[in-house]
């Protein structure tokens, strides 16, 4: 099946025949996946936002095609994780190939802990998460969503910003209290505003190409160093929904772009790759030369860059849009507590705070993968191969050889907002890491853990045995940040909003005890956890998680 | 502060082991022995494995001070 893109049209609007200015609490530049996601989770909060993008359509090509468990994750709260699920192609095994033998040096195994809802990882086109998401946008009715509408100029003042939208009909501004700039890596908000974007433009060209062939090859990412088709190069095969697979050549520094474009090269390139006999179609084919670059403040006052305008990385590791909606899901809640006048505007520092050290990783992340791909010396890619020779034998090397550490989800060990652990805890979840998922029964029917957390300060409180509510969680809702409580009881009893652990695995997971109880943020990363319950210390710690100042302070 | 790397002899023996580390080199080229020599530093130091040892290694062969 051939994929056909929709033309969003552009509405002429109501601006451009009044006199009024209009409004809106957020404005969004850029109606890529990170742009859309974002308004969606704004509205998820009941925050209205205008998003203006300067095209008709979702990405050309495919550019994304692995979205990491924690993208999923964020994306099932934003009512999509299922579908991508569903129409993805779901994988954990890798095969790395070295030099001419027909045989992987060895396979890779990323099975994640079972038992969750997400796997490491699916690949899906990105056009689908974007059709997905302006499907959940015209669901709700709290996100205007502009077509042909070119952001030329962005005015800050001291209460909001101006933006000047160009379009098919003629120019208008609109007035906002933030402005979000989602537009992509070469972000003009960003040039417009004289912002930087340090880093690197590495030295190299890689031929994207998309096909569609019916093969027989199995859904693993199979990646090469130096293949006899490629030699001195990399290469990487990958499949993707619809009978698509994704190619990817390492060309190098020199090459003449055009003649590597022409379909007979690209196709010699393939055959000599996958056999002179293979049928296949071109879906997309496009040469990228890949970039490791970021911000050095993502919050300037009333602008908030996100997505690949605020950090770009090279593919390898499909940390770029899996970051991004990570982004997102860290901004959408403290933006609404600040616009809803919850929380000080101060709070917004956290998000730069935590996403420039997550941009930092990613980035490191990806420019090793890169230097691993690409040695930038003689002497490294003797070192290299010499790391590919061992690994065939040696499980020891094999963690040297990096084709591109795949994206996890960022725990933010050092954000401000987590409340240090005064009791002991024995587990991988550490304040500031997003909980992980575990099998739950919610009156009886199977869920998952991380549907009932989230979206508002979640409070997860293990019960004794009988046990199905908490004294003291009711009042936690009535506040100002509400606190829902999740009672989760090992007894099968059909009572009301109990949640039934029934394999253990949550338990174990957080290393629970009777009595334990876990404060989480709207974004599901844990704030703070003790072995007993305490209404005060959970009010706390919300006040923490929001830079307020701690009760007894206000005076 | 203190290091932990060891650098008192430790090797019985020590021109036999020089002499079959000069050998294995026999008949490579210079891109060979680099290529060997690569591997080696991988093998020892995954067996190593303390990472303070290793960095301490790692400052001594490029003559900064520990
Ligand atoms: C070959 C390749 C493979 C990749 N593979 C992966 C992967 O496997 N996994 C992964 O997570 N990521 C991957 N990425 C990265 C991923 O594609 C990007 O991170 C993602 O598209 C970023 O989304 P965004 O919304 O921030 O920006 P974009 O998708 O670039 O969207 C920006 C939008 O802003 C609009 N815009 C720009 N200027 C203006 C303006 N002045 N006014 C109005 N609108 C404007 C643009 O039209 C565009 O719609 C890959 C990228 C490439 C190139």
């Amino acid at each position: 099946m051939r994929y056909v893109r929709q033309i969003y049209p552009f509405n002429r609007p109501a601006e451009l025949d009044s006199e009024e200015r209009t409004h809106v609490p957020v404005i969004i530049v850029g109606a890529g996946p990170i742009g859309m996601a974002m308004a969606v989770d704004l509205a998820s909060h009941g925050i209205r936002s205008i998003i203006l993008d300067d095209d008709n359509k979702v990405s050309i090509g495919s550019r994304a095609i692995c979205w990491s468990k924690r993208a999923l994750e964020v994306m099932d709260r934003l009512g999509c994780g299922e579908r991508m699920l569903d129409k993805g192609v779901t994988w954990n095994l890798g095969k790395v190939f070295f030099g001419e033998r027909k045989e992987p040096i060895y396979g890779f195994n990323m099975l994640e802990e079972k038992g969750q809802q997400f796997p490491g990882f699916i690949n899906l086109q990105q056009y689908y998460v974007e059709e997905y998401l302006i499907e959940a946008i015209e669901k709700q009715d709290l996100t205007d969503i502009r077509w042909e509408s070119e952001v030329i100029a962005v005015q800050q003042s001291n209460n909001g910003a101006t933006v000047s939208v160009s379009t098919p009909a003629g120019h208008y501004e609109l007035d906002c209290d933030y402005v979000i700039a989602a537009d992509g890596s070469r972000s003009p908000v960003r040039k417009m505003l004289g912002f930087e974007f340090d880093g690197e433009t590495f030295q190299d060209h890689f031929l994207i190409a998309d096909i569609r062939m019916k093969a027989e090859f199995p859904t693993e990412r199979w990646f090469w160093f130096d293949p006899s088709f490629n030699r001195g190069q990399s290469a990487l095969l990958h499949k993707q929904p619809d009978d698509v697979w994704r190619l990817d050549f390492q060309l190098g520094w020199d090459i003449d772009r055009e003649a590597e474009l022409k379909p007979e090269s690209v196709s010699k390139r393939i055959r000599a790759m996958l056999g002179e006999e293979l049928e296949f179609d071109f879906e997309w084919v496009s040469i990228y030369t890949f970039q490791c670059r970021q911000m050095e403040r993502f919050v300037h006052d009333r602008i908030i860059f996100v997505g690949d305008a605020a950090h770009l990385v090279s593919p390898f590791g499909a940390r770029g849009a899996n970051s991004g909606l990570q982004d997102v899901d860290n901004l959408g809640w403290k933006l609404a507590l600040i616009l809803n006048g919850k929380a000080p505007a101060s709070l917004l520092q956290s998000y730069n705070d935590e996403r420039v050290s997550a941009a930092r990783e990613n980035i490191l992340n990806s420019t090793r993968a890169t230097d691993f791909i690409t040695p930038k010396s003689e002497f490294s890619r003797i070192f290299r191969d010499a790391a590919l020779e061992l690994a065939r034998d040696f499980e020891f090397a094999r963690r040297f050889v990096n084709s591109g550490r795949l994206s996890v989800a960022c725990i933010h060990h050092d954000s401000k907002l987590n409340v240090a652990d005064l009791d002991v805890f024995n587990c991988k979840l550490v304040p500031g890491s997003p909980s992980i998922d575990a099998p739950v029964k919610v009156n009886g029917s199977q869920s998952w853990f991380l549907k009932l957390i989230g979206q508002q300060f979640t409070g997860v409180y293990f019960a004794k045995d009988g046990e199905t509510t908490l004294q003291g969680a009711t009042a936690l809702l009535q506040d100002s940040i509400p606190v829902k409580t999740i009672v989760i009881s090992n007894t099968s009893e059909t009572e009301t909003s109990v949640v039934e652990d029934h394999k253990g695995l949550l338990q174990q997971r957080l290393d629970a005890q009777v009595g334990s109880y876990y404060l989480f943020r709207p974004d599901q990363h844990l704030v703070a956890r003790w072995r007993k319950f305490d209404p005060h210390a959970v009010r706390e710690a919300v006040l923490h998680a929001t830079m307020q100042p701690a009760s007894g302070d206000s005076a | 502060m203190s290091s932990k790397i060891l650098t008192e002899p430790r090797i019985e023996d020590p021109d036999d082991f020089y002499a079959r580390l000069i050998a294995i080199h026999e008949g490579l080229n210079s891109e060979e022995s680099q290529q060997l020599n690569s591997k080696l530093i991988l093998l020892m130091a995954n067996h190593i494995g303390d990472r303070e040892v290793l960095d301490e290694a790692l400052d001594i062969a490029r003559n900064v001070q520990p």
